[in-house]
């Protein structure tokens, strides 16, 4: 069965050393096309770390992993042009305005002008930003950032997609709003690859890897997981693997 | 009764602000001492500098690159050109023999000065007793040609009373010339006070003005100014550290400036560093009035160096000085903080004045430092409302 | 290519947004180079005098009547005692002071031979040795005319005179203008390119784009052509408006070649943004990038001969000096403008600031990495 489907990410033995520092140690894991596949654990449990290596902003220390069917050391650049990035911090141009971000990111990603018209007109009309489109992106609501940049990471529809932290400092519904996103990405066979803290969005995800101290401490579907480890929601499952944990708080 | 428990909580409420106050400094500080390639920059770049500029700055002009046309090759033409030789002002490139020669060497910029003896010096001036030399300066740059034609002309005056040694001159005045303060004539002391006002300027501006926009810029400036903090206290505190740094940085340059720069400090220590605390205390206040009038990090240290170097650099008068400026600039030269604290440490450090004498800079300064104050925090509650 | 194309056009966008930025680009040069060549006039005269005369003769006053007819200096005092005129010297109202003893004149007729006092603030060396020279010349011609006066002309002994022509090539009435205006534009241009550059990619890692830019295919080579052509583009803009200015505010007409002096500018220009970008590849953060930018900028500005002289500098920094680009630039403009050197005269200039360039450049790319 697992055969019939195509894999999109497949790491073995990966680590990250920074000097004695072990920040991602040995992790082996497979995400399917399609999938959504949420990355979890507390600060400094080396999640941020092993998604770098993915994207290609960070070289491993050793291991391998194929990202979209390239090598993780030596093609980093066909790996850069089929993934999608949004991280933590916001990373659109504040002071360029929305249509500007677009045509710009569209641009870089080889997208043909004709195109990154009408997808830009449809990415706006969906967002419900039509009145804002020549507003600067740094006078939007956080929420709006939020979903608007999601939006651009989608927008060269490439095969993965990596969100870390997307929806952090964001009021319940917006995360809502923002998931209802992710989905729909997903059902048009983007693979999502998300890491986050929050318990509740671990729920929505098909599998979910744990990372403890540079480890993956459990991985499978929620519903596994609660089953294996006794418990009622992911937060309890959560707080189990985290009590053995050495790193606190990096 | 009622009275007392206001009382009390008014008083409970100062002691809490200042609680505030304190632990707010303190996350500052430790915000700024976090960061230790930033903390090396700040302490290392200026010192750095100081010495620099301590040991390579100077106005005088020596060892200046000159050529000689010759065109007698007598015994009197080649004591003269020795004895332009041996002075440390000059220092003859080569000696050409023709004009287009010397005008090819103007033009490549390797000579200030060329310097033509006609042919038959040595019988002229014998038998006619007159002889002319001809002195060709390269004037692009004419505070370098002025002063060296002083020198040449000097030299070749001396040349010409040791011809007439022997003879007795009648009715002479001698001028008899004592330097006072300098007596070498060391242009450490007139350079290092004034890269010190330069420098600590420039770095104090910027860093005030750095750290506060650089709130506004992230957002989280926001967040400090809807916490119970008034205004006023978030920027006190956030430029407490910066005036500790800056007078461990006066402390380091001042001991530099003496240990290796041989500076003498003749004038009180203590004045010193009053006034150069109030020196650092305008540059910040001057800082936060940039931050206050920008949005982004980018403009504020355009106009904090852009703004600021060019004009603190002439306007304080240890380059230029200010009495050959024509009148409105000399005017304009007065809101130059480093001016002030240019004339108050030479004051202090090498003449070794007392308080009697800078009580005027030091009300100026004063004065500066309180409209930068008041004006900032204006435009701050203007920004609020 | 196409992707440089969206490049630039995001750069040009957040360049023009900032009308705060744009203002300080255009108008902070102009005003500068309107208002600080008066400034840098280095030209010593009104040298404050104070002088004491214990004699108050007819001779001590002719003498006195001399240095002031001389335009050097300035009476600022006329005391009683040489205390005065100290106390003058320390409150700065006076640079020297000339002590003419009691019986000057009655001395020099009977005895032949009389000494005047001459002391000098000499912080400000410069000033210190100028004037004590001046003076003394001045003091020296009235010598020779009193004798001329007191001695019957048949009398005296020919003595040889050398006498010496000055001509100021170049620059023929000593405007100090001619010399300033194109340092300080050389400065402007090398402040403003240099600052910018070194600003700009640390912007982005602070503000956090470079995390996306880094994960998309955007090659390095494009990534730093986008952030530099903007800036070379603004750097010779303000050139331009400079040397206009020099032509229509103080009238300096280049006696060289202005495509020449284009050609080296935009040689030059490559340097110095290569060399903000270095800066930037280095930093973490916009303040960092700043206090290292002025750092060196400082050194260029101070090391670069236009306000002090080279040739005066010890060994070192005469080394140091010559890792200077902006020497270069300030050498080149005196140069041609001035002048007119040609390109042969030049062409060192050239080949170093070229170096500078290619090395600079090279350096910022390499050290630039997508990846860690």
């Amino acid at each position: 069965m697992i055969n019939m489907k195509e894999l999109v990410i497949e790491t073995r033995n990966l680590s990250k050393r920074f000097g004695d520092f072990i920040a991602v140690d040995n992790i082996s894991f497979e995400v399917n096309k399609g999938e959504i596949f949420g990355f979890l654990g507390a600060n400094g449990a080396g999640k941020t770390t092993a998604m770098r290596m993915l994207c290609g902003l960070s070289i491993p220390s050793s291991g391998d992993a194929m990202i979209a069917g390239f090598d993780v050391y030596k093609e980093t650049e066909s790996i850069k042009k089929n993934i999608g990035y949004m991280s933590q911090k916001f990373s659109l141009y504040e002071n360029l305005t929305v249509e500007e971000n677009i045509q710009f990111f569209g641009g870089i990603y080889g997208l043909s002008n004709s195109d990154i018209k009408e997808k830009g007109r449809a990415l706006i009309q969906k967002l419900g930003l039509e009145s804002e489109s020549r507003k600067l992106v740094g006078s939007l609501p956080l929420g709006w950032k939020q979903k608007l940049s999601f939006s651009v990471a989608v927008i060269h529809e490439p095969k993965i997609v990596f969100l870390d932290e997307p929806t952090g400092g964001v009021d319940p519904l917006t995360r809502r709003q923002f998931w209802d996103l992710i989905y729909e990405a997903a059902d048009r066979g983007v693979t999502i690859f998300v890491t986050t803290h929050y318990m509740d969005e671990a729920e929505y995800c098909n599998r979910i890897c744990i990372m403890v101290d540079g480890k993956i401490g459990a991985m499978g579907a929620p519903d596994f997981l609660k089953k294996k480890f006794r418990a009622s929601s992911m937060d309890e499952v959560f707080y189990e693997l985290a009590r053995g944990a050495q790193r606190k708080d990096a | 009764m009622k009275f007392f428990t206001n009382w009390h909580a008014v008083h409970k409420e100062k002691m809490h602000n200042m609680k505030r106050l304190i632990s707010f400094v303190k996350k500052e500080f430790h915000h700024v001492l976090r960061d230790p390639k930033t903390l090396m920059i700040l302490f290392g770049l200026p010192i750095v500098q100081i010495m620099i500029f301590g040991f390579a700055l100077t106005n005088e002009v020596k060892n200046s690159k000159i050529v000689v046309l010759d065109q007698s090759k007598d015994a009197s033409a080649l004591q003269l050109l020795n004895k332009i030789e041996a002075s440390r002002y000059f220092e003859i490139e080569k000696s050409v023999t023709s004009r287009d020669e010397m005008e090819e060497a103007f033009k490549e910029g390797k000579i200030k000065m060329a310097i033509v003896i006609p042919d038959q010096f040595q019988h002229d001036l014998l038998h006619d007793n007159k002889a002319t030399i001809q002195i060709i300066s390269d004037a692009t740059d004419p505070n370098t040609a002025n002063m060296l034609n002083t020198y040449v002309n000097s030299i070749i005056n001396d040349f010409q009373s040791s011809l007439m040694q022997g003879t007795n001159i009648p009715y002479r005045i001698i001028p008899e010339i004592k330097m006072l303060y300098n007596p070498q004539l060391k242009g450490v002391h007139n350079f290092v006070p004034g890269v010190m006002a330069l420098v600590l300027m420039l770095v104090c501006v910027m860093m005030t003005a750095i750290a506060i926009v650089r709130e506004k810029e992230t957002g989280t400036m926001e967040i400090l100014l809807v916490s119970p903090f008034q205004p006023l206290m978030v920027i006190v505190a956030k430029t407490i550290p910066y005036l500790i740094l800056s007078l461990v940085n006066v402390t380091m340059i001042l001991a530099l400036s003496v240990l290796v720069l041989d500076l003498p400090i003749n004038g009180s220590l203590g004045l010193l560093f009053a006034v150069s605390t109030l020196f650092i205390i305008t540059c910040l206040s001057l800082g936060m009035f940039i931050s206050v009038k920008t949005q982004t990090q980018q403009a504020a240290m355009l106009i904090s160096l852009v703004g600021m170097l060019l004009p603190t650099l002439l306007f304080s008068g240890f380059m230029f000085p200010i009495e050959n400026m024509p009148l409105p600039l000399q005017i304009v030269s007065n809101i130059v903080p480093a001016k002030w604290y240019y004339i108050m440490i030479k004051s202090i450090m090498i003449k070794g004045l007392g308080f009697m004498y800078i009580w005027k800079p030091i009300l100026i300064l004063s004065g500066i430092t309180l409209f930068f104050i008041v004006v900032s925090i204006k435009n701050f509650k203007i920004r609020l409302a | 290519m196409r992707t440089l194309k969206f490049l630039l056009q995001k750069e040009f966008r957040q360049i023009f947004r900032d009308k705060t930025i744009i203002a300080i680009i255009l108008v902070m040069p102009t005003i500068q180079l309107l208002i600080l060549p008066l400034a840098a006039n280095y030209e010593i005269k009104n040298i404050n005098l104070s002088i004491t005369d214990h004699d108050r003769s007819a001779y001590s006053s002719q003498l006195i009547s001399k240095i002031t007819a001389s335009g050097y200096f300035k009476l600022t005092g006329y005391n009683d005692s040489f205390k005065e005129s100290l106390e003058n010297i320390e409150s700065e109202k006076a640079d020297l002071t000339l002590e003419i003893p009691a019986n000057f004149e009655r001395n020099l007729i009977r005895e032949e031979e009389q000494k005047v006092f001459l002391a000098v603030n000499a912080i400000n060396g410069v000033k210190a040795n100028l004037g004590g020279a001046y003076l003394s010349t001045i003091i020296r011609n009235y010598n020779q005319d009193l004798r001329m006066e007191l001695i019957p002309q048949t009398k005296i002994n020919p003595l040889p005179v050398i006498q010496t022509t000055n001509s100021n090539w170049y620059n023929t009435l000593l405007n100090y203008n001619l010399f300033m205006v194109p340092g300080i534009l050389a400065i402007l241009v090398t402040m403003i390119a240099g600052f910018l550059s070194a600003l700009n990619i640390v912007k982005e890692k602070e503000m956090g784009t470079i995390e996306q830019i880094n994960v998309t295919p955007i090659k390095k080579i494009h990534f730093i052509l986008g952030k530099l052509i903007p800036f070379w583009i603004m750097g010779i803009i303000v050139f331009s408006i400079g040397l206009t200015l020099s032509r229509v505010i103080y009238g300096i007409v280049p006696l060289g070649s202005i495509p020449l002096l284009y050609g080296f500018i935009a040689i030059y220009l490559l340097a110095v943004l290569g060399f903000g970008l270095l800066i930037s590849t280095y930093c973490d953060t916009q303040q960092q990038a700043m206090f290292i930018a002025f750092f060196f900028v400082m050194i260029f500005v101070l090391m670069g001969g236009l306000f002090t002289s080279i040739d005066s500098m010890p060994e070192w920094a005469k080394t140091v000096s010559r890792f200077n680009p902006m020497r270069y630039l300030i050498e080149v403009m005196r140069m041609v403008i001035l002048k007119g050197s040609n390109f042969k005269d030049i062409r060192f200039h050239f080949l170093i600031i070229a170096i500078f360039a290619v090395v600079l450049n090279a350096w910022a790319l390499w050290n630039y990495r997508k990846t860690s």
